[in-house]
């Protein structure tokens, strides 16, 4: 019952203390990977030919480098101030609403492999936050940092969950391809990426819909928090 | 070059637009956005940022070649130790940005003036041509030989997706392709060490298998749950991807080990369950976790820094109650769609 074998599962200590003690990501992965090969008594030789094959047969993960060029090239051009006008231009009344126009447009763009027009840092801190934010301000004046804070929370969270339920769906290369060198590897044949990632669709619309559904009320949530952090002191 | 012909030949598939192929022109622009962050003389890290991108470049370059001449064996250990380099010169922090000539804002918002939406085409034109290609274009041949490399009918539609958007860019832009190649150097090095991320993890997944940290998980499932429960086994998956993910921080990292712990021996060997679903839901069930967890740093830690959150936890606070009804959802989800009987 207890003759259980834990050390090959020792590189997943490694990786928790490696990551809490913020070691770069790069190095806390290699040294989990040497450490689990010593723990199992792999000899030093054979565990750098398992590094180098898995990495070798895994290249396929590094394919998004050949989109790079043309995004590179576009954005020289201004494609992110193109964007930026052509959202700015869609006049929508409430934060929630511009926050769920962007959640779909996110999660769609992600399902066709753009995912390299949103991001936190290129979208939601410079556009997204602020028209949300600004949409707030125009209706209720001058904002408690707390409403403020959930707006931007929110402006995020819809970035990260419209990326990720989006990308699976079609040409997300890391994800797809390293499920597919998965199967290749153990091998399963005969699945392609596109079986895969139209298996992710059903969760995608889950997700739009749960996430569409608590925007819907978070305008009354504003409109409470507001009320809330905004009311004079109660008269008793 | 001659040399990188020769490997094309001995390698040489019955495709045009074979994996080697991609892995040549990977090999090829890496390789020459290490000479430009050559040239970049007020580069803060030159030496040592071109030397990490040059031993990444190398195994796309001469890996190939290197198996056919030196053999698999020599290949394998010689990116190992690679591999190990490049760990060091990230954990060291000497690889980073360097210096781009971007052009102002201003110049930016004029050029997006006059162009106006026909910039979005190029950027459209990736996904739109990678599915006309897997769709119309996958049994493709002339005298036997396919234009698609057959194994990989996705990635080479890609390739020749953004062969073409390059072009139309050109034609759209006014810059080169050449050009394209070196503003790329800015994405890539801001995307940085996190590029090679996915394949660290693809590989510490492989030393798992070998080590068969599987096998150890699997024996711990059987101490909790009856293999024939298959609603618990579901459950164990997608909660354990979520888990594993959560402290992980990276669900590439967690669905190896809990893949080939329970999905593999229990769901798919054991139930007969569906792979493309069960993997595609599997690896959805980790994305919950990730943004549940502050290792999941550059999405959940980072945007409350850029957006000033009181509470650097605030973004994961409102991204729970989403993610633990998409797990749920998930679990449904696989229990009624991964069995065929």
């Amino acid at each position: 019952m207890f003759d259980l074998n834990y050390w090959p599962l020792i590189g997943i200590p490694v990786v928790v203390i490696g990551f809490a003690l913020r070691f770069n990501p790069l190095l806390v992965v290699t040294f989990a990977g040497l450490a689990t090969g010593w723990a199992v008594n792999l000899d030093f030789i054979s565990l750098l030919q398992t590094f180098g094959e898995k990495f070798m047969n895994s290249r396929q993960l590094a394919s998004f480098i050949l989109i790079l060029p043309i995004i590179a090239l576009l954005e020289r051009y201004g494609l992110q101030q193109r964007a930026r006008d052509w959202i700015s231009q869609i006049k929508t009344a409430t934060s929630a609403r511009i926050l769920a126009l962007y959640f779909i447009v996110r999660e769609c763009s992600a399902a066709l492999g753009l995912l390299s027009l949103g991001g936190q840092a290129q979208t939601v801190r410079p556009l997204l936050a602020p028209m949300a934010l600004g949409t707030a301000t125009n209706k209720y004046g001058e904002l408690p940092k707390p409403v403020k804070d959930m707006i931007s929370a929110h402006a995020a969270a819809v970035d990260n969950i419209a990326v990720f339920f989006g990308e699976d769906i079609f040409i997300a290369f890391g994800a797809v391809l390293l499920m597919d060198a998965f199967l290749k590897e153990n091998g399963i044949t005969g699945i392609e990426p596109l079986h895969i990632g139209l298996w992710a669709i059903p969760t995608a619309l889950c997700a739009l819909v749960i996430h569409l559904f608590r925007l819907a009320r978070l305008e009354s949530k504003i409109a409470k928090a507001v009320q809330k952090y905004n009311a004079p002191e109660p008269i008793l | 070059m001659s040399k990188v012909v020769d490997a094309d030949v001995s390698h040489s598939s019955t495709a045009l637009v074979t994996i080697e192929n991609i892995y040549l022109l990977i090999g090829i622009m890496v390789m020459f956005l290490v000479v430009r962050t050559l040239q970049d003389k007020n580069h803060p890290k030159r030496l040592t940022t071109a030397l990490f991108w040059f031993l990444f470049g190398s195994s796309f370059l001469f890996g190939d070649f290197a198996i056919a001449t030196l053999g698999a064996q020599t290949t394998y250990l010689m990116v190992g130790i690679s591999v190990l380099l490049i760990a060091l010169l990230a954990g060291l922090n000497l690889v980073s940005m360097g210096n781009y000539s971007i052009p102002s804002e201003q110049e930016q918002n004029q050029s997006a003036k006059n162009l106006g939406n026909k910039l979005f085409i190029p950027a459209l034109m990736i996904p739109i041509v990678t599915v006309v290609f897997t769709v119309l274009f996958d049994n493709v041949a002339i005298n036997n030989v396919y234009l698609l490399d057959q194994r990989h009918l996705t990635l080479a539609s890609l390739t020749i997706a953004c062969i073409f958007a390059l072009l139309v860019g050109w034609k759209i832009t006014g810059g080169s392709p050449v050009q394209a190649v070196s503003e790329s150097r800015r994405l890539v090095d801001s995307i940085g060490w996190a590029a090679i991320l996915p394949q660290m993890l693809a590989m510490l997944g492989g030393v798992f298998i070998v080590a068969q940290t599987g096998d150890s998980i699997k024996e711990l499932v059987t101490l909790f749950i009856a293999p024939d429960n298959r609603f618990m086994l579901v459950v164990l998956y997608c909660v354990g991807m979520a888990f594993f993910t959560m402290i992980m921080g990276n669900a590439f990292a967690a669905f190896p080990v809990m893949t080939a712990g329970i999905a593999m021996p229990f769901l798919i060997e054991g139930h007969g369950a569906s792979p493309a679903p069960l993997v595609a839901l599997g690896m959805y069930s980790g994305y919950c976790g990730t943004l549940m967890t502050p290792m999941a740093a550059n999405f959940n830690i980072i945007p409350a820094a850029l957006l000033d959150l009181k509470d650097k936890y605030h973004v994961i606070k409102v991204q729970i109650p989403t993610a633990v009804t998409l797990l749920a959802v998930n679990i449904i989800l696989m229990y009624s769609l991964v069995f065929n009987d």
